[in-house]
Parts: C-alpha cells; structure tokens; sequence
C-alpha cells in the first residue's frame, strides 16, 4: 500500500498578482492505493481548488504535495497524464464525438506523434467503455446522451488512462438519483477493483456516507478532517462539521434535519422496515419518535396479517389506519382538534 | 471493429472528394474566357504545341498557376479556419479571426494610400506597385501575427485571446479607414479591388515563394494534428492527457497565422473559405476526429475554391467575378444551417 495523495501543511488558493491569501491551509491529507474518498463541504470552502492543485492546475501557495511520492510541480505535462486522470465539472459538448473517439482520446498519453491508435489502445479502450458501464455505447454520439451517460464515458476516458489516481470534480452534480448511485458505486468498485486511488468531491452526503472509504470535510475556517465516516460520526466531527450551517447531523439514524424542527413527541410501537419508514414520515412532520408511555400520542404498527396503524390519543377510541398517509391525515386532525380546545 | 469500417467509410469520402478536386482542377484549365478545343488543352497542359501559340500560353501562364493557387489557397483557409474552431471551441471562428488578414489590408492600404502624401498615386506604378503590394500585405498581416502571439504568450484564456485578435483587426481596420479617407480616388479603387480577392495574380515567379510557404503551414497544420484533437476538450483536459497547452497554443496559431498571412498577402482577403469549409467537412464526414479532419478539410478547401473561382470565370460574365462574392454567396448559407442545426441540438438535448 502506498500513498497516492501525501499533502503536508499544504495552503490552496488562487494568487492574485504578488499577494496571495490562501482559500484553505494548513492540509494535511493522505490518499491510499485503493481507496474511495470523497471531499464533502459547502460551496465555496474549496474543494475544486483542492482538486486543481492535485490535478496540477493550479500551483500550491505553500506546503507540499506529491503524488505517488512525486512533486508534481516538477514534472512535465506528459508525465502527470501518466499519474493523474480527472472528470471535470465543465459539460463536455463537442459535435459529431462519439463515446469510443472521446474514450480514445484517453490514451494520448501512450500513443505516438499522430496520436494513432494500436489494436491494443482499440482493445482497452473498449474494455473501459464496458467497464464504466456504458457497454454497447462505443458508436453512440456524445450530444445524444443522458447526463449520467456523458459521466460515465468520461469515466470511461479517465480509467483508460491508465493512472494509478482518479480525480473528479463533482461527477454526480445534475445528476438524477439513480444515476447519482449507480456514479458512486462505480466509482467505489473500481477503486477496489482496480486498486487506484479514487477521489471526488460531492454534496450527496448520504451517498458519501454510505459508499466512501473516507470522507474528507472541508470547510472555510475549520481544520480539515478526514477519516473513515463511521469513525466521524461517533467522534463527532461529522456532527460539528455540519451544526454551523444550521444542519442537525443525527448520530443515532444517520439521518440530517434541519436544526430546531423537532418540537412534538409520539410513541411509536413496531419493528423492522416498518418502523423505519414511519419513523421517517412522522419526522418530516415535525414529530421525534420513542418509546416513552406517558407521550399524549401513540402509534402502534401491526404487522402480523394485515398491515395496519392504530392511533390512539389521550381522548376517544384508536382509530385503525390502512396507509401512512391516512395516518398523517389523522394526526393533522388530532392536533387541529386540540388547538380548538386548548 | 466498427473502428475499422469506419476507417474505410472516411478514406472512401476522401477519395471521391479527391476524385472531385481533380475533375475540379480539369475543368478550371479548360473552360475560361477563351474557348479552347479539349484536346488542346491536354495538349497545352502537357507542354505540346498547342493549335494556336496564345492558347498553351493561357494555359501554361495564366489557367494552371491560377487553379494552383486555388487549390493551395483554399486548403491553406480551410484548415486554418479548423484549428481555430478546435481552438477556441468556437463553430464562428475562422483564420480571420485572429486580425492577421486586417494586418495584411492594413499593409496594403499603406502602400497603396500612402503615395497620397507624396502626392502621386501608386497604382500607376504597374507591376512594381503589385509587387510592392504583396510584400506590404505580407509585412502588415506578419506584424500582427507577431502581435497576437505576444499577446498569446500573457493571456492564459482563450477566450481573452480571442476578443484581444478581434480587437486587433478592428483597430487595423480602422486605421485602413483613415487611410482612405485621406487619399486619391484611383488609390481607394485599387485597394477595394485588392479587397475583392482573386486567384489570378500568383505568376510563375511568385509561385517559388506563394507555394513553399503555404506547404510550410499545410505540413505544420499535419504534424499539430494530436494536440489539435485533445484542445477540443479543452485546456484543463487537453493538459490532463499531456498536451503542452502554451506551446502547442503558439503553433497553432503561428500555423494558422502564417497561412492566414501569405494567402491574403497573395490572392486578397478570401471571404468565408475558412469558416464554411470545416463546418461542410464535419457535416459529409459525421467525427471529430482531427485526424480524419484536417486532410478532409484540406481537400474540401481546394475544391471550394476551385469552384468558386469556376464560378467566378463563368463564361457570360464579363471578365472574372470577385472571388469574395462567390465564396460568400456559398459560404453565408452555410453558416445559417450550422446556426439552425446547433439550435436543433440545443432543443434536443
């Protein structure tokens, strides 16, 4: 195992004229072989600045960066093509190109003066547009595509690269959920698969939490942190991280919501996928669900043979429910009742 | 596989476009203002004696030099204009663009109006002030070149390059307008006649300089191709895959620029060549592969301007046509259904 990624008290930023004020410093991060990070915070902390300046883009303002135990600073264009690859946010929108010449295009790090492809180049250039998941699309023109599909193919660019890093810069940005998933479990598998060091920055914080590695934070005027999630939820960090900006991090379901919304309380009686979902529903009305007996209302879930919700308040009979949905109706009634009463 | 049929479908299309050019060239040396019998033209042509001594000479000193330079003329455009729509990733940006030709106007309008302050009007010289013209057309579109490489060299963003280029030319322009406004009549009217453009006026002799330096650009535009493919991504992923982005920026545009500068020097500001070729080229060709691009575009150029200069020495039109009005009759509609068809994609995707 080795690092892909070693920053020491690394400052990023840009440099206007001689001054220069670094949008984040003092980074200290490290990226293995194999692994799936993904760099989580708000707009504008600096993460795409972060992701230049690995890529080479941009230069450092200070510290040090190498990149599998070089300095990329000293080295050529042609080199770094052989050690970092990247997906970037600009939309790629070239007529007439098709999946396979914009896949092909990824191994001009490999190919001669003209840039003319051998059977071999032809060979795995195919072989990534499979591997990205885009089998049958080598013919199909750029412009036609869905925007997964667009990712996917510069996915497909960058693994035919052949570099032992992947940077990508918020790959699953206009994407819809399902491909928002199907990115990130790719990413993830062919980081394993592969053994390279993948690293993307995103804002689907619970598709982060569930498929990275590690999670880099990153936000404008705290220390950087990384590590593996579960190790930042029960530290903290991730709640800390998320409080200033009004995001209530929920370290028991791993759930966010939004801070002070929560105001009411109800029992809830059941188990399993059920009372999962229904916890969830009643959350987005506004209620925290226990297990406390004295609450003034309460859910009980049957499951047994038919599925069933009975709501019982602290005056009349228990209603039986057929749906969640009639059951949020009928607590919507219950509370109407009571602020008549009150 | 499929890589390979296409290959075959590409080098089929660039053999019938090739097939065109030659029956192009063919016909330019046989029709013209003098009716000449066919088998005296092939006669003429391969240097025999021909029926009458003035038709081998018009063939042999005015037809072939003429389709030459429109061949060497149009390619040269052509794929200047294509590495400036790869460059700048720009579809409406041609060799003009970069102020080289308003370089080369600025050039002759100097020599041309100048003579106004000496107070005699250089286009009564003949051929010594055509000479002259040419080198000043040259000198001019060179000092702008040289100009936008500087600036090349300081600007990172192609974008900022490319509205400093616009400047440029627009600032060249304007100083050919004061120019004109201050000088004789018959100076204005050889300018404006140099404006029109024409392949006409490369001789043998001119032809020793015209045609290296145009096969200088030609052959530098083949050997850019690689970076040419990659800076259509764009810089950041042209870098990524190893492109050296200022370098191959400058010998690009150096490329384009010194075809830009030696074509209008010789033959006059050529109208709509450059733009329209590249966007004919990827419409018959369907890939944006440089590779396949740039000799398509190159073979396309030549026959546009074969065709243009056929049209314009229409038997029935008196003399020959401004060759800038034929291009641009054909170039303008062109240019409309590329902006119509990149509507039609917009609204598609």
């Amino acid at each position: 195992m080795s690092e892909l990624i070693l920053t020491k008290a690394l400052s990023v930023g840009y440099k206007q004229g001689r001054n220069s004020s670094p949008l984040h410093s003092n980074i200290n991060v490290k990226l293995m072989q194999g692994e799936f990070a993904c760099l989580l915070g708000p707009n504008g902390a600096g993460k795409s600045t972060l992701l230049k300046t690995f890529a080479g883009f941009l230069p450092k303002i200070s510290g040090d960066v190498y990149i599998n135990g070089k300095n990329p600073d000293k080295l050529n264009a042609a080199t770094k093509a052989r050690l970092i690859s990247v997906v970037l946010t600009e939309r790629l929108m070239v007529p007439n190109m098709t999946v396979y010449d914009l896949v092909a295009l990824g191994r001009s790090p490999f190919t001669g003066f003209f840039g003319r492809l051998t059977g071999k180049d032809r060979q795995l250039v195919i072989k990534a547009i499979g591997d990205a998941g885009l089998e049958g699309f080598a013919n199909r023109n750029l412009m036609e595509l869905s925007d997964g599909e667009r990712q996917k193919a510069l996915i497909a660019k960058a693994l035919v690269q052949e570099t032992p890093l992947i940077l990508l810069d918020e790959p699953t940005a206009f994407l819809d959920l399902p491909s928002r998933v199907e990115i990130m479990h790719l990413l993830k598998n062919l980081a394993h698969k592969k053994q390279i060091g993948v690293l993307l920055s995103t804002h689907d914080l619970d598709l982060a939490l569930q498929t990275a590695d590690k999670v880099w934070l990153l936000a404008a005027g705290l220390p950087m942190e990384t590590g593996v999630p579960e190790d930042l939820v029960l530290t903290n960090e991730f709640r800390k991280f998320f409080e200033r900006e009004g995001i209530l991090f929920d370290n028991a379901t791993g759930h966010f919501t939004m801070a002070g919304a929560h105001v009411k309380s109800i029992r809830l009686i059941g188990k399993g996928l059920e009372y999962k979902w229904v916890s969830r529903a009643l959350s987005r009305q506004g209620f925290t669900t226990s297990d406390d007996p004295f609450s003034r209302l309460q859910v009980e879930i049957r499951s047994d043979s038919q599925r069933e919700y009975i709501l019982s308040g602290p005056d009349g009979v228990p209603i039986r429910l057929r749906t969640i949905e009639d059951l949020l109706e009928q607590l919507k009634m219950a509370e109407k009742r009571q602020s008549l009463t009150e | 596989m499929t890589a390979i049929i296409k290959k075959r479908k590409h080098l089929l299309r660039l053999t019938i476009l090739l097939i065109i050019g030659l029956i192009l060239f063919m016909l330019n040396i046989a029709l013209g203002s003098v009716n000449i019998p066919l088998k005296e033209v092939v006669k003429g042509l391969l240097g025999y004696e021909t029926e009458l001594e003035s038709w081998s000479y018009i063939i042999q000193r005015s037809r072939l030099p003429q389709a030459i330079t429109a061949i060497l003329a149009g390619a040269g455009l052509a794929v200047g204009g294509l590495q400036m729509q790869a460059l700048f990733r720009n579809p409406l940006a041609d060799p003009a663009i970069l102020g080289v030709s308003s370089g080369a106007g600025l050039g002759v309008a100097m020599v041309l109006m100048m003579g106004s302050f000496g107070g005699f009007a250089l286009s009564a010289l003949g051929w010594i002030g055509h000479l002259t013209v040419t080198t000043a057309a040259f000198a001019g579109a060179m000092a702008i070149l040289f100009l936008v490489l500087l600036l090349a060299n300081r600007l990172r963003d192609n974008a900022m390059l490319l509205i400093a280029g616009i400047m440029v030319g627009y600032a060249a322009s304007a100083l050919v307008g004061v120019l004109k406004f201050y000088s004789m009549k018959e100076d204005v009217h050889a300018f404006v006649i140099w404006g029109l453009g024409s392949f006409s006026s490369v001789s043998w002799t001119r032809m020793e300089v015209f045609f290296p330096v145009v096969m200088v650009g030609l052959i530098g535009s083949l050997l850019l191709i690689k970076p040419l493919n990659l800076m259509v991504l764009g810089d950041n992923y042209a870098s990524n895959l190893g492109v050296n982005i200022r370098m191959s920026r400058f010998l690009i545009l150096a490329c384009t620029g010194l075809l830009t500068a030696v074509i209008t020097a010789f033959c006059g500001p050529i109208a709509f060549l450059g733009l329209a070729v590249p966007h004919l080229t990827r419409g018959l060709f369907k890939t944006s592969n440089q590779q396949v691009l740039v000799p398509a575009v190159m073979v396309a150029g030549a026959i546009l301007a074969l065709f243009s200069n056929l049209i314009a020495r229409l038997p029935g039109f008196d003399g020959a046509l401004p060759i800038n009005a034929v291009t641009s009759m054909i170039g303008a509609p062109v240019v409309i259904s590329v902006i119509l068809n990149n509507r039609k994609l917009m609204a598609g995707g």
